[in-house]
């Protein structure tokens, strides 16, 4: 019997750590592969939604009549659509959601919460019809006062967006309603007694503001629901099982009755987790028993689904004079968009969690305003308080002359360290990145006038849950692979590869497809660094299930008992007798009718045991004193994988998420108006970074091993887009000679810091 | 309204379509004639997903009307490989991890193929100019530009 929970972390690998060609390569550079809105179906209708054109109002009444008599509008659906739910939270990824505001968001009820807040929708035979019909739906709306940031909304007269909202985590709970929906605490020791025995104290405040995935595919579906209730769902997400089930609840269908097939997705980072047109698709085709077809403009993307929070944060940090930290100490304010929800949570459990600390209190706040509702991006909450965190380390390193990367490595955390969330650490990578950092020619090169180099470090927790699949040994001894988690950047192609290394078959003879959500059991979503650590796992496990079922075969074959079979290089081998006998995997395949029917096997679990993982980021920036603008000049993100399945998308997590990164940091913003309107909802006013804007993303893959996954794999994806907010923030203020706490450091905002300190 | 025929040649073939005088040439080719390698992103031209060639001019299909294709030869990601296999950008963009979630690919590719057509030898700093109007927040563009650096230098080997 194979040890299914075997480790391989001591075995030569042959396929792990190589760098195939993606089994969805040829799809991708054809434009054969399906994206959400690349499907159609005969007698589709087209979807479209009405939007709030107020950042709050109440909705006094709505009159579909003249929209329904328009000729060719077959289905017009509002909140009246839509059954209510209690307030219940579920969670999602690192995140958690509420049914009673899920139903809210998709489709307004008592009010409209944002500019851009759905309110009714369409389906007609025409895109024509559907804009005409949405002009004919007359809405009468009482105007309320609007609230977009934090300072603003925790005011005891600040308008109210939910006027039941009791904050949550306060003893005793308040008696008042408020737009802080919760309060979360995470630490020990006393920090009060840590920064009396402290030599140096910083305390800072910062400012960032909110930004958008800028995923380059818009949300699009194509839903069918048949006369007999029967649905068929089509979408671009990050988890089709979610999506199943949060459509099931909202529609009061059975899970059974919805089949979600996800399309290939352009791109989610966090943003497609959640359902915005799904639903209504769905609403709009079991209304009118057609299929109805809905995508998102661009415009409708940055101001009606979910960017992730802007946020006030405070930091107070007292250390030794030899740089050890005494004590540490946060409050976060984060926005949650029109419902709560804002991903405070993870940010405060991961403010301080690269360090070793004896004294440590992360405190956070999730606080409504007339905004989107956020929904997670990247690392969600992570980036934004380890920016704080960050910073202020580096601002005792200069005052303390000593080296950044040394103050870091002095308090790193390490194997046994208590995170400041509750856990004792297994093996991570933080000393190891640092090392390596330290190490890299880049720290060591000279720098040009106007130059700063900027180090930050980053924590992420990583994530398991629930996941399944299935592989099937063909008779032709081909292998085939159903997966359940949607493939964002590349999985197909490290699944593909573990099997391989399993089996010992060459991975083109592998066939991994993503199956719909009738072809396997529950998949959570694809996100916290889950897919290849999860459905790895499942991968693993399934496979050696397979490989025990060919070695039976192999024994009954040859009439041995199966102890005397060992799987070798795709191969059973003989292990007793006179002549070494050896008989293929094909050779078993074929014959698998004669000893008991096809093969497969599948595995279903619920994955824990996620390693963290540590990243440290070193960038080189130019500031141009006479505009403001800053260049970065050289960029190097170091980052412990566990083990590096397929490296170079392992490197396209890494760099990918460093460019998200410097967006964040220098570019990104939503920009609102006094009515509360979002000003930049387009990639020319909303500027991500561009080719010409970056450098080379040079990329170390450090490797300390997660012992609980076969293969070592801790998931890589969340981790890079955390240090480089302070990793750039620290190198214009080292370039300068002045403390920067806002971003992002556009030309403006540095300029004016410039002129006037 | 009534539409306008417009007859034009894509990727060799010659097609003929009845097109409002509002739509786009990407809605045409997406739409009207299942050409969906073309990819909408922003409809307002600024992310370049939809890039194909009209008569050797890279354009963003989204910015085009489809009336103005008239008697013009147009080139999309559906036409670069050819019969016998992928072009030689297309299998280096596979080989090096070039791509992650793969919407912008098409339009990368055709702006690649475009590039190297007029300059056979580009520094990174020219490919990263040339590739600005093609938005990728997947890879923070290095293996795309290490991919078009290569293949350009194959290319000139061949």
């Amino acid at each position: 019997m194979n040890d299914m929970t075997q480790s391989n972390l001591e075995r030569a690998l042959k396929i792990v750590g190589t760098r195939p060609a993606r089994p969805d390569g040829v799809d991708k550079v054809t434009g054969r592969a399906l994206f959400g809105s690349d499907k159609s179906l005969p007698n589709m209708l087209v979807g479209r939604v009405l939007r709030s054109p107020y950042a709050h109002a109440k909705i006094i009444s709505i009159d579909t009549s003249k929209a329904e008599a328009l000729n060719g509008v077959k289905a017009v659906i509002t909140c009246a659509d839509f059954e209510d739910f209690p307030s219940e939270f579920v969670p999602n990824g690192e995140m958690v959601v509420n049914l009673k505001d899920i139903t809210r968001n998709i489709m307004a009820r008592e009010k409209a919460l944002y500019v851009g807040h759905t309110v009714a929708a369409v389906a007609a035979t025409s895109d024509e019809i559907a804009e005409k019909a949405l002009g004919l739906i007359d809405i009468k709306y009482e105007v309320l006062p609007h609230v977009l940031e934090v300072e603003d909304a925790e005011r005891p007269d600040a308008p109210l967006l939910h006027e039941d909202m009791i904050t949550i985590g306060v003893e005793p709970a308040p008696k008042k309603a408020s737009n802080v929906a919760k309060r979360v605490e995470f630490g020990f020791g006393d920090v009060e007694k840590g920064f009396a025995e402290a030599d140096l104290i910083v305390e800072r405040e910062f400012t960032t503001q909110q930004v958008h995935q800028g995923y380059i595919e818009p949300h699009a579906c194509l839903a069918s629901v048949s006369e007999d209730g029967q649905a068929d769902l089509w979408c671009t997400t990050q988890g089709a099982f979610v999506v199943r089930n949060f459509c099931s609840k909202l529609l009061g269908l059975s899970a059974a009755q919805i089949r979600v097939t996800a399309s290939e997705i352009g791109g989610g980072f966090g943003g497609k987790t959640v359902v915005y047109l799904e639903p209504l698709a769905l609403a709009l085709s079991r209304k009118s028993c057609r299929p109805v077809k809905m995508d998102m403009s661009r415009a409708e993307v940055f101001t009606s689904s979910g960017p992730t929070s802007g946020a006030k944060i405070w930091v107070k940090i007292g250390v030794k004079n030899d740089g050890r930290i005494t004590a540490g100490d946060c409050v976060l304010k984060y926005q949650a968009g029109a419902f709560q929800g804002a991903p405070v949570g993870p940010g405060a459990m991961c403010a301080f969690a690269p360090y070793d600390l004896e004294n440590v209190r992360a405190v956070g706040y999730d606080i409504v305003v007339n905004r989107p509702k956020v929904a997670a991006y990247r690392a969600p909450g992570g980036p934004i308080s380890e920016y704080g965190v960050e910073s202020v380390l580096d601002e005792i390193a200069i005052k303390l002359k000593i080296d950044p990367i040394e103050i870091r490595l002095k308090n790193a955390a390490k194997e046994g360290t208590i995170a400041p969330y509750g856990p004792k650490l297994g093996p991570i990578g933080m000393i190891e990145t640092l090392e390596a950092a330290k190490a890299h020619p880049h720290y060591s090169a000279p720098l040009g006038p106007n130059q700063g180099r900027g180090v930050a470090s980053g924590f992420w927790f990583n994530i398991g849950g629930e996941t399944s699949s299935s592989i099937t040994i063909n008779e032709d001894g081909t292998v085939g692979l159903t997966l359940g988690t949607t493939d964002i950047g590349g999985s197909r192609a490290s699944m593909a590869m573990m099997a391989s290394e399993e089996l010992g078959v060459p991975m083109d003879l592998i066939k991994p497809v993503i199956g719909d959500t009738n072809s396997l059991g529950f998949n959570f979503l694809t996100g916290g660094s889950r897919a290849t650590f999860s459905t790895g796992m499942t991968v693993v496990r399934s496979t050696r299930e397979a490989i025990e079922e060919l070695r039976k075969r192999a024994a009954l074959l040859w009439e041995v008992d199966l102890d005397q079979v060992e799987w070798v290089d795709g191969h059973a081998r003989l292990i007793a007798g006179d002549e070494p006998k050896t008989m293929s995997l094909a050779q078993i395949a074929k014959q698998a009718g004669k000893t008991g029917g096809p093969i497969m096997a599948n595995c279903s679990m619920n994955v824990t045991g996620a390693g963290p993982s540590l990243g440290t980021h070193i960038v080189d920036v130019e500031v141009d004193t006479e505009t403001g603008k800053v260049s970065i000049v050289r960029y190097t993100a170091i980052q412990d994988a566990g083990k590096a399945i397929h490296p170079a998308y392992v490197e396209g997590q890494m760099q990918g998420g460093a460019v998200q990164g410097i967006g964040w940091a220098l570019n990104e913003e939503y920009i609102y108006n006094d009515k509360g309107q979002l000003e930049n909802a387009g990639f020319l006013d909303y500027r991500i970074p561009v080719c010409s804007d970056v450098p080379m993303i040079d990329t170390v893959i450090v490797e300390v091993p997660n012992p609980n996954h076969p293969y070592g794999v801790r998931g890589v994806g969340e981790t890079p887009i955390i240090p480089p907010l302070a990793a750039i923030s620290n190198a214009v203020s080292r370039a300068t000679n002045i403390r920067f706490n806002e971003l992002p450091l556009s030309p403006p905002k540095v300029l004016a810091r410039l002129m006037h300190g | 309204m009534s539409k306008t025929q417009v007859a034009t040649c894509i990727n060799g073939d010659t097609h003929e379509f009845l097109c409002d005088t509002h739509q786009t040439l990407l809605d045409v080719l997406r739409h009207e004639l299942d050409l969906t390698g073309s990819k909408e992103g922003c409809a307002t031209g600024d992310c370049g997903a939809c890039s194909v060639m009209l008569d050797d001019r890279l354009v963003c299909a989204c910015l085009v009307l489809g009336v103005e294709v008239d008697g013009k030869e147009i080139e999309t990601i559906e036409g670069m490989s050819s019969g016998s296999g992928l072009h030689a950008i297309q299998q280096k963009f596979i080989d090096l991890a070039a791509l992650q979630c793969g919407i912008c690919t098409p339009g990368v590719l055709v702006a690649t193929k475009a590039l190297l057509t007029k300059n056979k030898n580009p520094s990174e700093e020219e490919v990263r100019f040339w590739l600005a109007g093609n938005l990728c927040r997947c890879t923070g563009y290095d293996k795309i530009v290490r991919a078009v650096l290569e293949v350009a230098a194959d290319m000139r080997n061949a």
